[in-house]
C-alpha cells in the first residue's frame, strides 16, 4: 500500500514536472533568444544559454521600434493594449455586476427572458459574430479607436453568472437590514454588495484583463492605423510586415515585454485573492 | 415612543398562503408585547409586516399616529433586530451602528454621541474597531442590538433575537433586553419560541395560532386563566393536563360545581399534589409510569387507567414514590380549568 502510494506520487510528480517543463521551455527559449545578436537565431542552432545582447536588444525594441523592425515603438503598443484590456475588464465587470444585480434583486417583466438572452451570448464569442460586428463598428465610425477595440468585447455572460451566483449567497437578511437602515437599491449595491464582492471582482478582473490583453483577431481587423496597434497584433506585424527576414531577437524581446503586464496584474491581484480567502465570511 | 395599532391585518403570500388572517391589536406607548405561537403560525410574518419588509394585503397599521401601510421600512421609524443579526461583515462595529444614521443624514457629532452611548450601554465600546467576524456570538448579538438602539426609534422589533445563543447567555441577554427596554421606554414587539422568554419579558403576551390571535393578556393572566384549550396547552411547562369529563364521571370524581358545557378539565402539573390540600379537592388514582427528578423539583408521570396520555405532576424535591406504585392525586377545585372541547373555549 505504502509502496504503491509512493510510486503513485512519484508518477504524479513526474507527469506534473513534464507538464511544467513543456509550458516553461518555450518561454525560456523566448527569453534566451531575446538576449542574442541578430544573426544567431537564423543559424539553425538554438542557443540555450543567455547571450550578451540583452540590453541592446531591449533598448532597440523600446525606443526605436519601427525603424528596424517594421512596427511602432513598443511603448505605444503596450499602452494601447493596456487601455484596451482595462476598458474590456472594467467594462465587463461594471456591466455584469449591474446585470447580475438586476436579475437577482429586481422583479421586472421578462426577467427570465433577459436572463436567457444573456445566457445565449455565451454561444456567440467575437470570432463567431466577427463580420456583423465589424460592419456595425465600421458604420459607427469606430474603426481605429479605443472604443472600437473594446466595446464589442464588453458584454460578458460568464461574469454575469458568476456575480449572480455570488449575490444569491448573500443572505436575504442583509438586504432587509439595509432597507431598515434606509439604504435604497443603489445604495445597497454600492455600500454592501460591492464591498462583499471584492474578491470576485478581483478574480474577474484578472481573467478579463488577460482576455482583453490577448485579443488578436479583433484588433487586427479594426485597426490599420499604427497609433492603435496593440502589442499582440504588433508582434504579428513584426514577423510578417518587415521586408527582410524577421528579426527574431527583437520579436522575442517584444514577446517577453508583452507577457509582463498580465503577470504583474496577477501578482498584484493575488494579494487580494489571498485576503479574500482568509476572510471568507458573510 | 409610539403607540402601534393593528386593525384587521391580513397577509396573503403570492402563492396563496394565508399567513395572517385578521389581527387587531392596540399596543400602548412603551409597552413590550411578546408574540408566541407554534412554528408557522405567522409570528415572523406579522412582525415583518410591521417592519415594512412584507406588504400588508389587508387592514391598516398605524405607528404613532401615521398610517404606515405604504411606507418603506426606513420611513417607519422602527428598528429591527434579526435572528441571524445580519451585521454588515465588511464594516467595523462602529460603522455597522452608524450606517443607518449616516443614511438619514444625522450630523457626524451626533452619530458619534449616539454610537458611544449605545456602545456604553451594551458594553461593546472595546470592539468598535473590529469587524463582526472577530466577535463572539454574544457580542454580535449586542452589536445587532446596538444598531437598533442608535436609531432611537419609535419601536423595536425583535425576531427571535436570542435563539442563536447558548442557554446561559440567553438568560443574561434576556434580562438586559428587558432592563434596557424599560429604561428607554420604547414600544417593543418581540417574537419568540421560548416560553420562559415570553413569560418574563412581556408586559402583554399575544398567543397566535394559524394566523389569528388566540388570546392577549399579561403573562400571569394567560397562565392563570387561559381562554382556550390551545393557550392552556401552549403556556406553562410542563404543559397542562387535560382530562375528559366522561372519565371523571365514570370514576365518580367529577366535581359538581363545573359550569354547563364543560367536557374537558385542565389541571396544571403544579396544582396536583400527593397529599390532600386544605380545601375541597378532586381525587384521582393512578399508577406511576415514570419519575423524573429535575433538581429542585420532580415530575411524576401517572397513567390513569383508560386515559392514554399519562398526566404530569410537578412536586418539589424528590418524592418517595416508586415507579409502578399506585398513587392518589389531589387537585383543589378552584385550580381546575373547565373547557368545552368542541369550541375549544373556556366555559367559566
Ligand atoms: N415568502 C413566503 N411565501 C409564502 N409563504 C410564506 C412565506 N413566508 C412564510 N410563509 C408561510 O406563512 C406562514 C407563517 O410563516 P412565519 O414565518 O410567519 O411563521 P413563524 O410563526 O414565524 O414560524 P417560526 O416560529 O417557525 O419562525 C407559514 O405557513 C409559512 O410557510
Ligand atoms: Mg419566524
Amino acid at each position: 500500500m505504502v509502496e504503491n502510494d509512493r510510486f503513485g506520487s512519484l508518477l504524479a510528480h513526474l507527469i506534473l514536472i513534464l507538464g511544467v517543463a513543456a509550458v516553461v521551455f518555450p518561454v525560456y527559449v523566448a527569453v534566451i533568444a531575446s538576449t542574442h545578436a541578430p544573426g544567431t537565431f537564423l543559424q539553425g542552432v538554438m542557443p540555450l544559454l543567455p547571450g550578451s545582447h540583452a540590453i541592446e536588444n531591449y533598448r532597440t525594441v523600446i525606443f526605436e521600434g519601427r525603424a528596424q523592425a517594421g512596427a511602432p515603438p513598443i511603448g505605444l503598443m503596450l499602452w494601447n493594449s493596456f487601455v484596451m484590456a482595462m476598458m474590456v475588464a472594467v467594462g465587463k465587470i461594471a456591466i455584469s455586476l449591474l446585470s447580475a444585480f438586476a436579475i437577482v434583486y429586481f422583479r421586472f417583466r421578462f426577467r427570465i427572458f433577459f436572463f436567457w438572452v444573456i445566457f445565449l451570448t455565451l454561444m456567440l464569442p467575437v470570432e463567431v459574430r466577427i463580420v456583423p460586428t465589424y460592419a456595425v463598428v465600421a458604420n459607427l465610425g469606430l474603426l481605429n479607436s479605443y472604443a472600437g477595440l473594446s466595446i464589442p468585447l464588453i458584454a460578458s455572460a460568464t461574469a454575469t453568472f458568476l456575480f449572480r451566483q455570488f449575490f444569491m449567497t448573500v443572505p436575504e437578511e442583509m438586504l432587509e437590514a439595509a432597507r431598515v437602515d434606509g439604504a435604497g437599491p443603489m445604495k445597497f449595491f454600492k455600500d454592501i454588495l460591492l464591498p462583499l464582492s471584492i474578491t470576485n471582482i478581483a478574480a474577474m478582473f484578472v481573467i478579463m484583463f488577460i482576455y482583453g490583453w490577448n485579443q488578436y483577431l479583433w484588433p487586427l481587423l479594426v485597426t490599420n492605423d499604427e497609433r492603435y496597434y496593440t502589442v499582440v497584433m504588433g508582434i504579428q506585424r513584426m514577423v510578417t510586415g518587415a521586408d527582410s527576414e524577421p528579426l527574431w531577437h527583437l520579436v522575442m524581446a517584444t514577446v517577453v515585454l508583452a507577457a509582463l503586464p498580465p503577470i504583474l496584474v496577477i501578482l498584484f491581484m493575488q494579494r487580494l485573492f489571498v485576503k479574500g480567502l482568509v476572510e471568507t465570511e458573510k | 415612543m409610539a403607540r402601534i395599532v393593528m386593525d384587521d391585518l391580513h397577509k396573503v403570500y403570492p402563492g396563496g398562503v394565508k399567513a395572517v388572517t385578521g389581527i387587531s391589536l392596540d399596543i400602548a406607548d412603551g409597552e413590550m408585547i411578546v408574540l408566541v405561537g407554534p412554528s408557522g403560525c405567522g409570528k415572523s410574518t406579522l412582525l415583518r409586516m410591521v417592519a415594512g419588509l412584507e406588504t400588508i394585503t389587508g387592514g391598516t397599521l398605524k405607528i404613532g399616529d401615521r398610517v404606515v401601510n405604504q411606507l418603506e421600512p426606513a420611513d417607519r421609524d422602527i428598528a429591527m433586530v434579526f435572528q441571524n443579526y445580519a451585521l454588515y461583515p465588511h464594516m467595523t462595529v462602529y460603522n455597522n451602528l452608524a450606517y443607518g444614521l449616516r443614511n438619514k443624514g444625522v450630523p457626524k457629532a451626533e452619530i458619534e454621541r449616539r454610537v458611544q452611548e449605545a456602545a456604553g450601554m451594551l458594553q461593546i465600546a472595546d470592539y468598535l474597531d473590529r469587524k463582526p467576524r472577530a466577535l463572539s456570538g454574544g457580542q454580535r448579538q449586542r452589536v445587532a442590538m446596538g444598531r437598533a438602539l442608535v436609531r432611537e426609534p419609535a419601536a423595536f422589533l425583535f425576531d427571535e433575537p436570542l435563539s442563536n445563543l447558548d442557554a446561559k447567555l440567553r438568560v443574561q441577554m434576556r434580562v438586559e433586553i428587558r432592563q434596557l427596554q424599560k429604561r428607554l421606554g420604547t414600544t417593543s414587539l418581540y417574537v419568540t419560541h421560548d416560553q420562559l422568554e415570553a413569560l418574563t419579558l412581556a408586559d402583554r403576551l399575544v398567543v397566535l395560532n394559524a394566523g389569528q390571535i388566540e388570546q392577549v393578556g399579561t403573562p400571569m393572566e394567560l397562565y392563570r386563566r387561559p381562554a382556550t384549550v390551545f393557550v392552556a396547552g401552549f403556556i406553562g411547562s410542563p404543559a397542562m393536563n387535560m382530562i375528559d369529563m366522561a372519565y371523571l364521571r365514570d370514576r365518580g370524581a367529577a366535581p359538581s360545581a363545573l359550569p354547563g358545557g364543560t367536557d374537558l378539565v385542565g389541571i396544571r402539573p403544579d396544582d396536583l399534589s400527593l397529599t390532600p390540600p386544605p380545601g375541597p379537592a378532586m381525587v384521582l388514582q393512578g399508577r406511576v409510569a415514570l419519575l423524573e427528578p429535575a433538581g429542585a423539583e420532580s415530575h411524576i408521570y401517572v397513567t390513569l387507567d383508560a386515559n392514554a396520555q399519562p398526566i404530569t405532576v410537578r412536586v418539589p424535591g424528590l418524592p418517595e414514590v416508586t415507579e409502578g406504585a399506585v398513587v392518589t392525586l389531589h387537585a383543589p377545585l378552584e385550580a381546575l380549568h373547565p373547557f368545552n372541547s368542541a369550541s375549544g373555549k373556556r366555559t367559566d
